[in-house]
């Protein structure tokens, strides 16, 4: 069956993050001037107003800020699997970013270490999640 | 830069009108609106063309809106449809009044969501975060909330006390959606939305239309209600964690503590002044937040504050006593601007907080906005 969740839109930003992601790799904007790193990417660095932008492969190591649980589903491809877990990752780098977790164990925790893992979810996306480490 | 405390007590609300709150397919965002701008003038009394402002919020074209009032202003200004343009719309207006730039502002609000069927995530509204499933404002205060439980400990049966305490006021209030009280256990047995928050953590989604009338205090006086008057307000935006919407790590304690702060000192009172607070309550949690970062309880520390009916009308701080969002009616704070008004004016009935001289209107949110109202 095809995939049938969201996909990521591409804008005129996030290009280097998807095309990372396929070759198993958190990539994550940086400024060259002033060392900056963000997620979502910027047109200038919101610090120090530099267009001088470049990207960096991540550590993939991060912690659990929060979590939660979807009881609805918004998009149809999510009708099978609710509720379904959704994660607050500060990432080692310091951006904080959502994705999922996969683990469904219950005793999730505020600071708990997790790592970045790799779904290919079509022939041309492949989303970082992210399990406990 | 004129310091903002002479600002103090210079401009007033003069009348207040709304339609009723519902669904209503046969009527328009327009026709709404102009039902709550002509309530809202027989309130006060005024001649409609001394109106020489005009602000809209949530309505698509303000020439079209002028049109049907028969308004040709000197001032106009237009609001997106976002749920948090309440408390920075009447600031404006009364900046522009203030200035000079015109003397009485209709400001009209109308939401059509309910008979349109407005969904608040999914395709309607995309985000940054989509390929992850996470979508909705709610799911951004779950999320928050989770981490607030976390750090604190804070239960949901603390949180329930917010819903239950405002729908205890939607049964004061006839005109409420929704009416039938319920209690902790009711709370704790409704379906989960976004886990941890639940249904009944959600604000209603309906149909209405809400209007304010503001001059400045000297014309206040020659109308058929007592005024009531802008005596303080702040304001501070967190648009770092944009593409998170709805969502800051700190549930927006920094913003609401300098807000709440500014418009303190403006008004030349502490939140121990405050008779009432009408808090921006889109998802339970805000109340939280909003209460710990006035500092009418410790950082976090709002769970235990909450506890045994502290926000009802005769607990430690009434908070929403028309029904707020949850219960009442989601006027995205247009229509909690209102009940302030009302309840300095005397005109509540059954939830009037006696001897109310102060009432405090906050929203935490991306645009945190305070707004202290005191009788004129």
């Amino acid at each position: 069956m095809s995939y049938n969740k969201p996909l990521p839109r591409p804008d005129t930003t996030n290009g280097p993050f998807w095309a990372g992601a396929k070759q198993g790799k958190l990539m994550l904007q940086y400024c060259k001037a002033c060392g900056d790193t963000r997620f979502p990417p910027s047109h200038i660095c919101p610090k120090c107003l530099s267009s001088d932008q470049d990207w960096k492969e991540a550590s993939g190591k991060g912690t659990l800020q929060s979590w939660i649980e979807m009881h609805r589903a918004y998009w149809d491809g999510y009708k099978g699997e609710i509720p379904y877990r959704v994660a607050l990752i500060q990432l080692e780098e310091g951006p904080v970013v959502v994705s999922n977790i996969d683990n469904n164990s219950d005793n999730l925790r505020l600071g708990q270490p997790v790592t970045v893992v790799f779904d290919a979810v079509t022939d041309d996306v492949t989303i970082p999640k992210f399990t406990l480490a | 830069m004129a310091d903002l405390k002479d600002l103090k007590d210079k401009i007033a609300v003069i009348g207040v009108g709304n339609t009723k709150y519902g669904n209503f397919p046969e009527i328009d965002d327009y026709g709404l609106a102009a039902h709550a701008f002509r309530n809202a003038v027989e309130d006060c009394g005024i001649d409609k063309n001394q109106v020489d402002g005009m602000l809209v919020c949530r309505i698509p074209y303000y020439a079209r809106m002028g049109e049907i009032l028969g308004l040709n202003p000197k001032w106009t200004l237009t609001l997106p449809g976002h749920g948090r343009m309440s408390g920075m719309g009447i600031i404006e207006a009364a900046a522009a009044i203030d200035a000079g730039l015109c003397h009485t502002v209709a400001l009209m609000y109308a939401n059509i969501g309910r008979s349109r069927r407005v969904n608040y995530g999914g395709d309607e509204n995309p985000g940054t975060w989509d390929p992850w499933g996470f979508t909705s404002p709610g799911a951004a205060h779950a999320m928050a909330f989770r981490r607030h439980m976390e750090m604190y400990g804070t239960t949901t049966r603390q949180l329930a006390e917010v819903s239950v305490a405002i729908r205890h006021h939607a049964s004061l209030n006839p005109d409420a959606v929704m009416r039938r009280p319920f209690s902790i256990d009711d709370h704790e047995a409704a379906r989960f939305i976004a886990a941890p928050l639940r249904l009944l953590d959600y604000c209603l989604i309906n149909d209405g239309a809400v209007c304010l009338i503001v001059t400045t205090k000297e014309r206040a006086k020659d109308f058929k209600k007592p005024p009531v008057m802008i005596s303080g307000f702040g304001a501070r935006e967190t648009y770092s964690p944009s593409s998170i919407a709805n969502f800051d790590m700190d549930f927006w304690y920094p913003a609401i503590s300098d807000a709440g702060q500014q418009a303190y000192e403006m008004a030349g009172i502490t939140n121990k002044d405050v008779d009432a607070l009408m808090c921006y309550d889109n998802f339970s949690p805000t109340v939280l937040f909003t209460l710990e970062g006035l500092g009418f309880c410790g950082r976090g520390e709002s769970g235990p504050w909450v506890e045994n009916g502290a926000l009802k009308i005769g607990g430690k701080l009434p908070v929403n006593t028309d029904g707020g969002h949850l219960s009442n009616s989601y006027m995205q704070g247009w229509a909690l601007n209102v009940e302030a008004v009302r309840q300095l004016r005397g005109e509540c009935g059954a939830r009037q907080i006696p001897n109310c001289e102060v009432v405090q209107y906050a929203q935490s949110t991306p645009c945190t906005r305070s707004i202290i109202y005191t009788r004129g």
